[in-house]
């Protein structure tokens, strides 16, 4: 039953069972016979929606499995007073001595036990052992597993099968079949370290790319031959951790080779395409309030004249395709300690997830193999989001999902933290002379090769070959580290600070440590369990670890602090100012190497870039126009457009007593609001909005479009809820299916030019970005690329949080406006998805206009003149006055002839007019004394009052000619936004 | 005078400790946040305190299950100095986290204090997940000072396991002696089902209190309800004059003062 544990670096390890001195207890917690059991109930649910009919109930046990110096009386005491609750539980004592062989239950029942494969961590089993200790007991080990029983005609092939599709995920648990007697815990076993040359000196071109290609190392032929070259001059072969260290820090998830490097794109030369596209931009733009942009782990500008804060979003994609509930929980986790690492460490104070998935009822035949059903892996990274964010008391409260069959192999999972941090603690640096010390968990083999592995495509063998990539993380870990950090910085007891991420402390120690030098015994590092190799131990990526630089005169002092709330701190070395890294290992040297060298060693090639889109074919309405209505439904119950509130309400969303407009608003707190915002700052009413813009249908036909139409979506949601469109940031994450082929590279040339221009004419400075360029799902010969995806989230500032506004209409007889010019956009929108129809001009965003229309939002509503403010996006005017509607469940009635338009050739006919995604459009809701003064905020810009709401709950649109096109009840519209996403 | 004091407690995984601080800010009194470990060198910091207040949050990540470690840790560490802040009068209040900590330790229903086995438990949600909604709550006993002054309120809960339950005879003496301060109800102020009782709490209990009403534990959030602007429909309803969750606090620090007298 025990499978090796596979991952690119380990080297053989075994498992072994241990010589058992000592009894093992095995105590069994279930629910009485007479109470609820809804974690079976909820089992038993999921079981028969994946087709499990045969399955009558599901029962719900938790196991302890505890050994060590301890009598029955001990066991009894413990399991008594602490693991099962006297009023809901009781419980089974058996030890190895008691129940020898496997007991199959009674006839028609059939149980399963699911554990964690040896060496992934159990969260759990710290916490237990505290308590445990706390009784005066102290076992040799813990831990923890779930036990199944359930009734039912099911053979054993199928048993299995739920098993190890439904209730364990194989890459990190592995389930037995019949009760498993207890006995000893599997230890991993592994040979002891030694030195290991890698031999590139006498490598000819083809052995050099055998060694990339061998070792892992994601290292193209150019990258290898100047590492050849470089040890030439040295005279000696590199170590095997020298080469991984250079191949994590020049891999593309560390230092972003294809976007920062030579490009040429049919003739226009680029050195750095980020930086003469993007960052340029927020070079000219040179606004005061950014204080720091593109340097530290996440953009920063000014909130208030003493605080400022932070916004960093990160991909996790592959480590979610392979284990969802631990990729993104990992995720969430990596990205918050990206903020703990700004500056001299900042307060998470939000989380933002952007998720894109194939659709929830992708039919099992038609999943490539080796992919995960997408309702599980959606069900999981919400799972591991939940449980990580809501642990770490920060609030979840801004998102999106977006559908489409290409992320089948590669779903998409965007992790975003803002935080925010005093103006003058925003600089920091390291000195020669401080210690290196790590603070937080400890160093295993979770998640090495991360950084190469995202360099690489996923396939049918990635679930085997890249499991070591897997991370399981500990949000009590990272809480208690969160919590004495802070308390450092505000003692300042530390001069540097950054997080142990991809690359692990190679990484982290590497960064901190360019333009001095480094001075590092591996043997300090400490372990959750010996036996690891040098290269183990740098390259890990182990979870909840963070990286400062302390002044020697204050590391008893911070010391002191850290260990008082039982956070482990360790000195590992001090940097120096000798230019290089140097590790020892057992007092032997294992890596020496410059540093220059390492930063800025990496060889630049020229990649090709070419866009040659097909010319646009215009889009057909069918004729006879369909029912607007049906396609109004149809495009709700999408799951792009569908409620999210499933997914919502599982995070916390208000922890930390700042939620001024929460994600869910409305008449029953259930419509889509179009942006989150907080009041940070306790008892200050300053506040901060969050918003995202994402298309990728338009990237299909028109990547810089799409690039544009997603800033504006991120701008337009920010301000319809009150932020100041003049001290919005932008943030920008590329995913991509590859960036090795032309066309696919042209676009993303296509997409970063459209982002600096229109940061530039919006004045919405990007800060920081990460991209993801290797998404592509190979099946033998075929490749799944996931489209063009581009992610950019607004930050913005909310003068007074009082004057928000939220997007459900308030109040019978209000007049109702439409902001902003409706064109004959209609390529890549909902409504042809709907229909089934192509072609169409993708929405182009006119700067000038917009920014006009937004600051005028943000006018009308800072004078107190708008009830309701929702933007147009996916599904046009149709979907959000729907939405607004219902949310307010206000009825309405608008004539589609008032719409301003502009740029058609020839009458527009209805349905464009409704369903159109033209951008930079709102939809305001007015009460009549205060129309003259709104409409005098707008003047001279498309502005133009459509209807009036209605106490009658219908939504009725009238063409041109007064004639009813839709007549739709908002009950009916909300049950076909709502239903579609509704899991028990 | 000296301002009342509040000891809000911390330890690995409380997280709503800064805003229960900012409550107590809010309505006069001092409050500092103590790690259970300094707690446990230093019990004496009890003595100094009027109000002890264990927040929200997943102390020890909710291990076995919500509040147990934390409840274990009390129960075998704290026992003797609780028991003397108990007998002084003062005030315990534990939400959420606090209340699940409360429960398990055998400080409530505290028919007896620290009573093994406990009389009552906080489980998992009938829906077995974890849930952010606002809920109306029924103010049914002012046993405990801290929920007078008003029939309902509104504030949000936000957890996996909130779901009361006890036993017939317990619910029973509960109610007799007055423990059943606060239900879940629907917009009518009426007892009904899932959404307005999230969590499939038995008799639609939301929070209880000990015998005395000193002792007192409730799943919803009261610090996340302090500003007018934290009301989910305030855009729609306008800014309130009042908050619901801040009266908790003020009526805390109000018996605090009294208790002093």
């Amino acid at each position: 039953m025990h499978e090796r544990l596979p991952g690119p670096l380990l080297s053989s390890p075994l498992f072994l069972f241990e010589e058992a001195k000592e009894l093992i207890w095995k105590i069994e917690v279930s629910v009485k016979t007479d109470k609820d059991d809804p974690a079976g109930r909820k089992t038993h649910r999921d079981l028969l929606a994946q087709g499990y009919s045969e399955v009558d109930d599901v029962k719900v046990t938790e196991v302890y499995l505890l050994d060590g110096d301890l009598s029955e009386e001990d066991v009894l005491s413990i399991a008594k007073r602490l693991l099962a609750d006297p009023v809901v539980h009781e419980f089974k004592l058996t030890s190895e001595e008691q129940e020898s062989a496997p007991a199959s239950s009674s006839p028609g029942s059939h149980v399963l036990e699911v554990y964690g494969r040896p060496g992934v961590m159990d969260p759990f089993e710290m916490n237990i052992r505290r308590a445990v200790g706390e009784m005066g007991f102290e076992p040799r080990s813990i831990r923890t597993a779930r036990q199944y029983t359930m009734r039912g005609e099911l053979s054993k092939d199928r048993l299995l099968e739920i098993g190890n599709r439904v209730l364990a995920n194989p890459v990190i648990q592995e389930i037995e079949v019949g009760k498993r007697p207890p006995r000893p815990e599997t230890k991993v076993a592994t040979p002891g370290r030694e030195r290991v040359e890698i031999p590139v000196l006498k490598a000819d071109d083809a052995a050099l790319q055998k060694i990339s290609l061998d070792r892992r190392l994601a290292l193209s032929l150019p990258e290898m031959q100047t590492i050849k070259t470089h040890f030439t001059a040295l005279s000696r072969n590199p170590t095997d951790i020298e080469i991984e260290m250079l191949a994590q820090t020049w891999s593309e998830h560390c230092i972003h080779k294809t976007l920062s490097g030579p490009i040429d794109f049919m003739g226009e030369k680029f050195s750095n395409l980020l930086g003469e596209t993007i960052m340029k931009s927020t070079r000219d733009l040179n606004l005061p309030w950014c204080l720091s942009v593109f340097k530290d782990n996440a953009g920063v500008i000014a909130l208030t004249d003493d605080q400022a804060v932070c916004f960093k979003v990160e991909t996790h994609n592959h480590p979610s395709a392979i284990e969802p509930y631990g990729g993104a929980g990992t995720g969430i986790g990596g990205v918050i300690r990206d903020i703990l690492g700004t500056g001299m460490a900042a307060r998470p104070v939000l989380n933002t997830d952007v998720f894109c998935f194939a659709p929830p009822d992708t039919r099992p035949e038609d999943l490539p193999p080796g992919t995960l059903p997408p309702l599980q892996i959606m069900k999981g990274v919400v799972s591991g989001v939940r449980d990580y964010g809501n642990r770490m008391g920060i609030p979840t409260a801004s998102g999106a999902i977006h559908f489409d069959e290409r992320y089948v192999g590669n779903p998409l999972v965007y992790c975003g933290t803002v935080g925010i941090l005093p103006c003058n603690r925003v600089e920091k640096a390291a000195h020669p002379g401080d210690a290196i010390v790590v603070v937080g968990g400890r160093t295993g083999r979770d998640g090495l090769g991360g950084a190469t592995f995202s360099s690489y495509e996923l396939s049918e063998e990635s679930e085997v070959v890249s499991s070591g990539a897997v991370q399981i993380g500990n949000p009590i870990e990272e809480k208690r580290t969160l919590d004495v950090i802070l308390q450092a910085r505000d003692r300042d007891l530390f001069s540097c600070i950054t997080d142990c991420g991809a690359g692990g402390l190679s990484s982290a120690v590497g960064e901190m440590g360019e333009g001095l030098g480094v001075e590092l015994e591996l043997n300090r590092v400490p372990l959750k369990y010996a036996g690891l190799s040098s290269v183990e131990i740098w390259l890990s990526e182990a979870q909840e670890r963070m990286v400062l630089a302390v002044p020697e005169d204050k590391v008893e002092a911070l010391a002191e602090l850290i260990l008082s709330e039982d956070v482990e701190m360790t000195v590992l070395g001090s940097f120096t100012d000798t230019g290089r890294v140097h590790l020892t290992h057992d007092g032997e040297t294992v890596l020496d190497l410059d540093l220059e060298f390492l930063h800025d060693g990496l060889p630049r090639v020229e990649k090709k870039a070419e866009w040659n889109p097909s010319p646009a074919a215009p889009l057909t309405i069918p004729s006879p126009a369909p029912d607007a209505g049906s396609i109004l439904k149809t495009i709700l119950s999408h799951p792009t457009v569908a409620s999210k509130e499933w997914v919502i309400r599982q995070y916390d969303h208000e922890v930390q007593g700042a939620s001024v407009i929460k994600p869910l608003v409305g008449e029953e707190e259930d419509g889509p609001s179009d942006a989150s915002v907080i009041a940070p700052i306790l008892g200050s009413t300053i506040g901060v909005a969050v918003g995202n813009g994402l298309n990728p249908d338009y990237g299909d036909l028109d990547p810089y479009r799409m690039s544009a139409a997603a800033i504006d979506e991120a701008l337009r949601n920010v301000t319809a809820v009150g932020a100041d469109p003049e001290r919005i940031a932008l943030l920008d994450n590329f995913s991509w299916g590859s960036a090795d082929r032309p066309q696919a590279l042209g676009a993303l040339v296509l997409a970063s030019k459209a982002c600096g221009d229109y940061a530039t004419a919006f004045r919405t400075p990007f800060i920081s970005g990460k991209d993801s360029l290797n998404n592509e799902y190979r099946v033998g010969d075929k490749i799944i690329s996931i489209p063009h995806t581009l992610l950019i989230s607004s930050i913005g500032v909310v003068p007074d949080v009082r004057k928000c506004v939220t997007m459900d209409l308030k109040g019978i007889g209000h007049h109702l406006y439409i902001a902003g010019f409706t064109r004959p956009e209609l390529g890549g929108s909902q409504y042809a998805k709907a229909l089934g129809i192509t072609g169409g001009e993708v929405p182009q965003v006119d700067a000038e206009i917009a920014k006009k229309t937004f600051i005028a939002v943000h006018r009308a509503i800072q004078a107190g003149l708008i009830r309701a403010c929702h933007d147009l996006s996916e599904g046009g005017l149709a979907v959000s006055l729907a939405e607004a509607a219902f949310a307010g469940n206000v009825g309405a009635t608008i004539h589609l002839g008032q719409v301003p338009v502009k740029g058609f050739s020839q009458e527009p006919s209805p349905h464009e007019i409704l369903f159109s995604e033209s951008c930079s459009r709102f939809l305001i809701e007015v009460q009549p004394d205060l129309s003259s003064a709104f409409e005098q905020v707008f003047e001279g810009l498309p502005l133009a009052k459509l209807g009036e709401t209605s106490l009658e709950p219908f939504v009725q649109i009238l063409a041109p000619g007064n004639e009813t096109i839709l007549r739709e009840p908002l009950i009916d519209l909300k049950e076909a936004w709502q239903a579609t996403l509704r899991f028990s | 005078m000296k301002p009342v004091s509040a000891l809000v407690l911390r330890a690995a995984g409380i997280n709503c400790d800064i805003e229960t601080e900012h409550a107590f800010h809010l309505v006069g009194a001092q409050a500092d946040r103590v790690h259970i470990n300094r707690l446990k060198s230093e019990p004496e910091l009890l003595s100094k305190a009027d109000i002890l207040v264990i927040p929200g949050g997943f102390s020890y990540g909710d291990a076995i299950s919500a509040g147990t470690i934390l409840a274990n840790e009390l129960r075998t560490s704290l026992q003797d100095p609780l028991r003397k802040f108990v007998g002084e009068g003062k005030l315990i209040l534990g939400i959420c986290n606090g209340f699940q900590i409360l429960t398990k330790a055998g400080l409530l229903p505290g028919f007896d204090l620290f009573e093994e086995p406990a009389q009552a438990t906080v489980s998992f949600n009938a829906s077995d997940r974890f849930e952010d909604r606002w809920v109306r709550l029924r103010i049914d006993s002012e046993k405990s000072p801290l929920a007078r002054g008003r029939s309902f309120l509104e504030m949000p809960v936000a957890h996996a396991e909130g779901r009361f339950v006890a036993e017939d005879d317990v619910l029973a003496k509960l109610s007799a002696q007055g423990q059943i301060v606060m239900r879940y109800v629907n917009r009518d102020g009426e007892i009904d089902g899932y959404p307005s009782n999230p969590n499939g709490s038995v008799d639609n209990i939301a929070g209880i209190c000990d015998p005395s009403g000193n002792i007192f534990g409730l799943m919803p959030h009261p610090e996340r309800f302090v500003y007018p602007y934290h009301h989910p429909r305030w855009t729609r309803e306008g800014l309130r004059d009042e908050s619901d969750g801040l009266l908790l606090f003020k009526n805390a620090v109000g018996h605090a003062l009294e208790r002093r007298g």
